[in-house]
């Protein structure tokens, strides 16, 4: 496989999961605000700094409020974060990557960017914002499982694999970071315990781990399971723990893998070694999930240097 | 729809479905009938599905304009243009006596120049020639054959005879829409697929696969076989795409490719280096090799001519190939036949005037006003002067260019091109002017597709047909009707 391609692929799977996350985080954050009492304050700013885009909105807008959120995160095309600019950039590859994609990718892709393209307007006003965002996550499903249904799993499949479990890992952290941030300014209020509750709970939706979490914990929303479930839990796709694992069985299937392979076992090493188990959601964890990101920086710059060199 | 049906003619040209007003040719008569059956409204209703197909399909082309490129819907008419299956066999055979005569000719060229020397073909015409590579002088690919893929462009005038109007040796395109319209087609008429026998073109790719295969230098391992595009950007990358999923063949650019000093081309895979056997090449000559040819060509590969002469890598179509596709070689095709193969050509050229000929020139200069003048290396119908829609100052400035170069210039009479019925909008049909590109393939074994690509001049009375310029297409039916 051409190592363009490969890169292509992963690419394809790193932004179509941003757009299928970037449409659950704002639909679920619509829910969580209703949710909330008037009084806390806890604003839709906050999804610009989980996706770390301070800097891209503040050059674009002065007034931090819902529209300008939700116009910078859905339909923005200077943002490349925005689910339109990842769905271009999805178009984008899959049209470089035809040769190794399942055909029906490519007009599985052109349809969902055209939606999205010629309704943006109704996720920008609340109305039918759901149904909107609905759609979109629809048709990411519906992509991912033509994928798995009908593409080999050779090796472009794998790439699509690390794309995939990278960008969910680091999607994990940066949710669970902002529910972290949710749960800090809570503390003085006086509803807080109710108000921290609804957080959570929305923390586990955002990840759609909420049913699986019931089920396989056994408990009741509090932040020590939510916390061991998200970051150590072994079975759950979005769990840390079962991305890692993940990146490491897709990376043994492919050539010349030795470098990633000993990369993601240092960072497992290294995780358990210093990992107490985090039972709060306070500023310990903040640092914690921090470092996780840093870790994926690396994970995708050692994916780089050995499967896509420059060669010259 | 029998009254707009009924309402459709086409005077003074030769139509492709009606032999005169309410009367079907007899290919075309299930469909006529089908089509007359149909509500007025479902016309356009059909039209907008097939569009609507086409954008999800993502059928494209791109059209460079001065604010850069733009990736276009494919145009397409959903009226299909049909052809007897006996027409098409005595036409697919002249296609295959033309190739092999021209690839004949190439061979000659860059090794004895027979052709020349017998005095059939005047030696200034190559001194000349854009298109030859004294870096090709002597080598011999497989087969003796240079030119493996081939887009003829076939007109019928009017007297109903398909006519070659000219060949496309370097890189032609077109053969995935010819697929796509097909795919198009099922969708938006299914039902009439069960009435009519009309013959499938999906074979393309296999026989594109084969032919390229056959070409491979390592005759004990299962080639590895490249697309070559210069990118996303060319107007053909859609096609190039396509082309290399049907085949499964790797579609590659110039910056995945490195020549090592085994002179042997590799590409750079997760793996590390694989070697390359045969590369389809979408880009033309002189962009190949920057250590040959244009220098700061980003889209090749430096050494890649070094790979091909000491024959470790095949390229279809090999360089220089393009030597044959100049309008000037293309009017001394019919004596090629007679030449190489001994045969009468079983289609005839277009007449054709060739200005460096100082009678054939005056003439011209005469009928600057009557005739079609063209240069005769460009492609995508740049360039070109149809006389009787021309201005004045239009044809004073043609007559200056031949003057300056006349062997860079040729004249064909303006035809009188067969029409076929066109969906104008609003309902309607109107007579519109077509033409047919077939491809052929040339290794061991010679193959044409079913048919090829209709090219239609949307505009009234126009006859340009290229898409970069406003044409559009339509399906092309081959159609058995001696079985029913």
């Amino acid at each position: 496989m051409l190592s363009k391609v490969a890169e292509r692929v992963y690419w394809i799977a790193r932004y179509m999961e941003r757009v299928e996350s970037t449409a659950r985080l704002i639909s679920i954050y619509d829910n969580l605000l209703f949710d909330l009492p008037r009084s806390v304050n806890i604003d839709w700013y906050n999804l610009i700094v989980i996706n770390s885009l301070e800097t891209e909105f503040d050059q674009r807008y002065s007034v931090k409020n819902e529209r300008n959120v939700i116009k910078f995160l859905l339909g923005d095309s200077t943002n490349p974060a925005s689910v339109f600019s990842s769905l271009k950039s999805v178009r984008e590859n899959v049209r470089t990557t035809r040769d190794v994609v399942p055909e029906a990718t490519w007009e599985l892709t052109n349809e969902l960017s055209m939606f999205v393209e010629e309704n943006i307007n109704q996720g920008i006003n609340r109305r039918q914002r759901h149904e909107f965002l609905n759609h979109i996550i629809k048709g990411c499903q519906q992509i991912l499982g033509m994928l798995y249904g009908s593409m080999p799993h050779d090796a472009p499949w794998q790439f699509l694999c690390l794309g995939r479990n990278l960008e969910r890992a680091d999607m994990t952290t940066r949710i669970l970071d902002a529910g972290t941030t949710a749960y800090i300014v809570l503390s003085d209020d006086d509803g807080a315990i109710n108000s921290r509750q609804i957080v959570l709970g929305n923390v586990l939706r955002s990840l759609c781990a909420d049913q699986a979490y019931r089920r396989i914990m056994r408990s009741t929303i509090k932040p020590g399971p939510v916390l061991e479930f998200l970051l150590d839990n072994t079975d759950f796709p979005r769990s840390i723990t079962f991305c890692h694992h993940s990146l490491l069985a897709n990376s043994t299937k492919l050539p010349s893998s030795k470098k990633v392979i000993q990369k993601l076992s240092d960072i497992q090493e290294d995780l358990k070694r210093n990992t107490q188990p985090y039972t709060e959601l306070n500023s310990e964890l903040s640092q914690y999930l921090n470092q996780l990101q840093i870790y994926h920086g690396e994970i995708h710059q050692v994916i780089c240097d050995t499967w896509f060199p420059r060669w010259d | 729809m029998k009254e707009t049906w009924n309402k459709y003619q086409s005077d003074k040209f030769y139509d492709e479905l009606i032999s005169s007003p309410t009367r079907a040719r007899k290919p075309a008569q299930k469909l006529v009938s089908y089509l007359k059956s149909l509500e007025e409204s479902d016309l356009n209703s059909r039209q907008q599905a097939a569009e609507a197909t086409i954008r999800e399909m993502g059928v494209s082309f791109t059209v460079y304009t001065e604010e850069g490129s733009i990736d276009r819907a494919w145009p397409f008419d959903i009226i299909p243009r049909v052809i007897s299956k006996r027409q098409w066999e005595k036409t697919s055979a002249g296609l295959i006596q033309r190739l092999q005569a021209l690839n004949l000719f190439i061979d000659d060229l860059y090794h004895d120049q027979k052709i020349i020397k017998d005095g059939v073909i005047p030696k200034f015409v190559f001194d000349q020639s854009k298109n030859y590579r004294k870096e090709c002088e002597g080598i011999s690919p497989p087969f003796g054959v240079w030119a493996h893929i081939c887009g003829t462009d076939l007109v019928r005038d009017a007297d109903g005879e398909f006519y070659v109007l000219e060949d496309n040796l370097r890189v032609p395109s077109g053969v995935s829409y010819m697929l796509e319209n097909r795919s198009i087609m099922k969708r938006i008429f299914p039902e009439i697929f069960e009435k009519v026998d009309i013959a499938p073109v999906n074979d393309y790719p296999d026989k594109l696969l084969e032919t390229l295969s056959s070409l491979s230098p390592r005759k004990n391992k299962e080639p590895c076989v490249v697309v070559l595009t210069p990118g996303i950007f060319n107007s053909a990358y859609f096609e190039h795409a396509f082309l290399a999923q049907r085949m499964g063949a790797e579609l590659v650019e110039g910056s995945d490719l490195i020549v090592q000093s085994d002179n042997c081309v590799y590409m750079k895979t997760i793996a590390g280096l694989k070697r390359v056997d045969v590369m389809y090449r979408r880009i033309d000559d002189e962009f190949l090799d920057p250590e040959v040819f244009n220098k700061h060509s980003t889209l090749g590969v430096a050494g890649l001519m070094r790979a091909w002469r000491d024959g470790n890598i095949a390229m279809a179509n090999a360089p220089g190939a393009g030597v044959a596709d100049d309008k000037v070689i293309y009017a001394f095709v019919p004596k090629m036949i007679k030449y190489y193969l001994d045969q009468d050509p079983l289609i005839p050229n277009v007449e054709t005037y060739l200005c460096y000929d100082d009678a054939q020139r005056s003439f011209v200069l005469e009928n600057l006003d009557k005739l079609v003048v063209k240069p005769a290396n460009e492609s995508g119908g740049y360039g070109i002067l149809i006389g009787p829609h021309s201005t004045k100052k239009e044809r004073e400035t043609f007559a200056q260019l031949i003057k300056k170069n006349p062997r860079n210039y040729i004249a064909q009479p303006t035809l009188a091109l067969s029409t076929a019925p066109t969906i104008t909008g609003n309902n309607e049909l109107g007579a519109r002017h077509v033409d047919l590109r077939p491809f052929i393939l040339q290794s061991n074994s010679s193959f044409v597709t079913t048919g090829g690509l209709t090219r239609v001049a949307m505009k009234e009375g126009s006859l340009v047909v290229n898409s970069s310029q406003g044409g559009g297409s339509k399906d092309t039916w081959i159609v058995d009707t001696e079985r029913g």
